[in-house]
């Protein structure tokens, strides 16, 4: 165990080495210190990775050796786990797409002129909306458009839209003034300017937004079942619903192994990404 | 603003317009009876400025804060619309033009540069050559060139971005992106507010130095009153509203003020600033006696003596000063050395008189070695030198210049008080009031 995690971790290392070298070869001047401060940013996301894959093997030991009744097995059994997980990743994926269609394009739109008025308010209400806790949110819109795929997807849509939306604007409002007005004083357009220059700039803060939706959807995904939308949540029903304890401890690690490795997948995206120079 | 309206059409009309910027000298500004207004304020930021600005001549903006000067500038490329009057570019008016067309023709720097972090140096330069459809190699070789003109290294920075370099450096790749395209006018707010003093002077010794090669036409803007004399060729002092109180070359400004508000406004020394105005290069050099190192201190105390001097200015094989040696220093010495003295009294010959006579005074030598390109030694200038400039240059102050560009406001405040009655007149009052304070 011990032997293996230690592999696992060289293994790790090895291909994050493979990872960075890409983006090398464009860096200028300082290549020293800037292979240093890559380590340094990069070991962080080395260990997160690693504590995902031990948790995981753990839960997979524990679940092999553990007295399982028969019915927690079928239950459990790897196939069907396997469907379970693809079944969440498909909603989650769906779901954020939707919200980056959706989300980004608002977020621009709302930082520019015309109806720039419209920021603060949209951003209080983001604010509040995004404290809101997600069952009501998805139990109340399936009252409202009825129960199934759909319902679930778009409830989750509402609610991880509103984190890109607010990051998509104050990233867009962080972006020097100066140097929207230095675009515009060299003859870009508007739009050169947006697409240039700000979107770049704002490009790290909107990705945490991202980020952040990602996790938010995942968790959120688990309570598409109770809208029959599918999922990792049926395993936390029906642990509940049975008293099957090993059925739900699995299903909530699983579900919280998934959120925490798409946040690993967002912040590797988001130190890939991250504009150079900034 | 309305170029967010405008812009689509940006890239229908820019193809036809685009070739025009390549023109190697400068192009004369004329704001005509320009105004702005920004919303929700009673008093325009500009009133009535009418102001001719002369091709290939650097114009200093200076006034009190708040006094319109960035507006003023802004409206050249109307990065600030006016609210009226017209704005003619070498005898066109522009005023309705596409105003992103229009930008690519002007250079703008800002203070700090205002370089786009995430680009390199080079992508930053090469912004508006690639607007304006340029080929990657003729922007390379134009990146190149620029960062040499502005004393960059391009091997060493032009694929650095901009948080690799110093405050000045970023400035000076500022000024190589408002002068990529080649545009006749450039536009600069302030453009050296940011950086240290003694950066500050190098920039404008080399501002001084590229205008000389390109003949702009550079409309600046400082508060800096120091600043406005020694780069400008003509200094507009601007008082609230825009108003200009004074419209005329630096020496005339300096000797013969046109009211209490420029006085003030000069501060203190106008008698020392004149000396900023006058160049090592425009006054007559003393010739020296040179030596080589290696020779023979005899041979060369011989030719001082011969001479009637009383040093002798040692240069190395490429012709720039090692040491300057008193008869008796060369009496006491065997053979030349070549090892440089590290306290020489050296200046540029285009150095102000007022830095010669301050490396003088500094070195307490009387006198300062001046050289030119390549550090090659030009002269000896003297304190008598300085003397004479100084006196010269204040009987040019009081000769009127006829050639003077026009700067006047018709004053919109004034004409709508005079012409409504009591109740506007007391605005007036207050107005002057107001003035009076600044
Ligand atoms: N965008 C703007 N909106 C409203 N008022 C402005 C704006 N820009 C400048 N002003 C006002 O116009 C006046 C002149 O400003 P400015 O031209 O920036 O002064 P300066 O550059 O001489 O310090 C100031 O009173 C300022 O408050
Ligand atoms: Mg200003």
């Amino acid at each position: 165990m011990n032997n293996r995690t230690l592999n696992t971790e060289a293994g790790i290392a090895g291909g994050d080495s493979a990872v960075e070298t890409p983006g090398d070869p464009a860096a200028p001047a300082v290549p020293v210190s800037r292979a240093r401060l890559g380590w340094q940013s990069w070991r962080g996301l080395v260990y997160q990775l690693a504590g995902i894959l031990v948790a995981f093997l753990a839960l997979v030991i524990w679940l092999r050796t553990a007295d399982l009744s028969p019915i927690e097995l079928t239950t459990l059994a790897p196939a069907a786990l396997w469907g379970y997980t693809v079944e969440h990743i498909q909603l989650t994926l769906l779901a954020a797409v939707i919200v980056l269609v959706i989300a980004i394009p608002l977020g621009i739109a709302l930082t520019r002129r015309p109806l720039r008025f419209l920021t603060a308010p949209v951003l209080a209400i983001a604010n509040v909306g995004q404290a809101a806790p997600a069952i009501g949110v998805v139990v109340l819109l399936a009252f409202w458009v009825g129960f199934g795929f759909w319902a679930a997807t778009l409830s989750l849509v509402l609610y991880a839209a509103l984190p890109v939306l607010r990051n998509t604007m104050v990233g867009l409002q962080q972006v020097d003034a100066r140097l929207i007005e230095a675009g515009r004083g060299m003859g870009m357009s508007s739009a050169a300017v947006l697409f240039r220059v700000e979107l770049p700039l704002a490009v790290p803060v909107m990705l945490s937004g991202v980020r952040t939706a990602l996790v938010l959807l995942v968790g959120t995904a688990a309570l598409a079942t109770f809208v029959n939308g599918g999922g990792l949540g049926i395993l936390i029903i029906t642990g509940v619903n049975l008293s099957l304890t090993p059925v739900l401890v699995t299903g909530a690690l699983l579900v919280a192994l998934l959120a925490l490795l798409i946040d690993w997948v967002g912040r590797v995206v988001e130190h890939v990404a991250r504009p150079k120079g900034l | 603003m309305s170029e967010f309206t405008s812009s689509p059409h940006a890239e229908s009309t820019s193809t036809d317009d685009s070739a025009t910027p390549t023109a190697i000298t400068g192009a004369s500004i004329l704001l005509d009876h320009v105004t702005k207004r920004f919303p929700g304020q009673t008093r325009p930021a500009v009133d009535g400025l009418t102001m001719e600005i002369p091709a290939g001549k650097i114009v200093m903006f200076v006034g009190p804060s708040g006094c319109g000067k960035t507006t003023t500038l802004k409206m050249i490329n109307r990065l600030i619309e006016p609210s009226e009057g017209r704005i003619v570019v070498d005898g066109d008016d522009v005023t309705d033009m596409n105003s992103d067309t229009l930008r690519r023709g002007i250079g703008y720097v800002i203070q700090a540069g205002g370089l786009f972090p995430h680009m390199t140096v080079a992508t930053n330069i090469g912004i508006v050559p690639k607007m304006l459809g340029w080929d990657k190699a003729r922007i390379a070789a134009r990146v190149d060139e620029l960062l040499e003109l502005v004393s960059l290294d391009p091997a060493l920075y032009r694929d650095r971005y901009p948080k690799e370099l110093s405050g000045g450096q970023q400035q000076r790749v500022g000024v190589a992106r408002a002068l990529a395209a080649d545009p006749p006018i450039l536009l600069m707010d302030e453009p050296f507010g940011a950086v240290d003093p003694i950066t500050r002077l190098r920039l404008q010794d080399e501002l001084i130095n590229i205008q000389e090669e390109l003949q702009k036409t550079i409309v600046c803007v400082t508060h800096d009153f120091d600043e406005a004399v020694k780069l400008g060729d003509w200094i507009a002092i601007f008082n609230e509203g825009a108003q200009l109180e004074q419209y005329d070359t630096p020496e005339r400004i300096l000797g013969d003020p046109a009211n209490e508000f420029v006085e003030n406004f000069i501060g203190s020394g106008a008698g020392l600033k004149q000396l900023t105005l006058t160049r090592v290069a425009d006054v007559g050099l003393r010739a020296a006696v040179v030596g080589n190192p290696g020779e023979r201190a005899a041979d060369v105390l011989a030719r001082v003596v011969e001479a009637g001097h009383g040093h002798a200015v040692i240069i190395d094989e490429r012709r720039r000063p090692l040491q300057r040696l008193s008869r008796r220093e060369l009496g006491r010495l065997q053979v030349i050395s070549d090892i440089p003295d590290p306290k020489l009294p050296v200046v540029g010959i285009r150095a102000t008189l007022n830095d010669a006579l301050d490396t003088m005074l500094v070195s307490s030598a009387g006198a300062a070695l001046v050289t030119g390109r390549r550090d090659m030694f030009k002269g000896v200038v003297d304190v008598q030198t300085v003397m004479d400039a100084i006196t010269r240059s204040q009987a040019a102050a009081g000769l009127d210049s006829d050639q003077a560009p026009v700067g006047l406001n018709t004053g919109l405040f004034q004409a709508q008080a005079s012409a409504a009655g009591s109740d506007p007149s007391e605005i007036e009052g207050s107005g002057d009031g107001a003035g009076a304070v600044q």
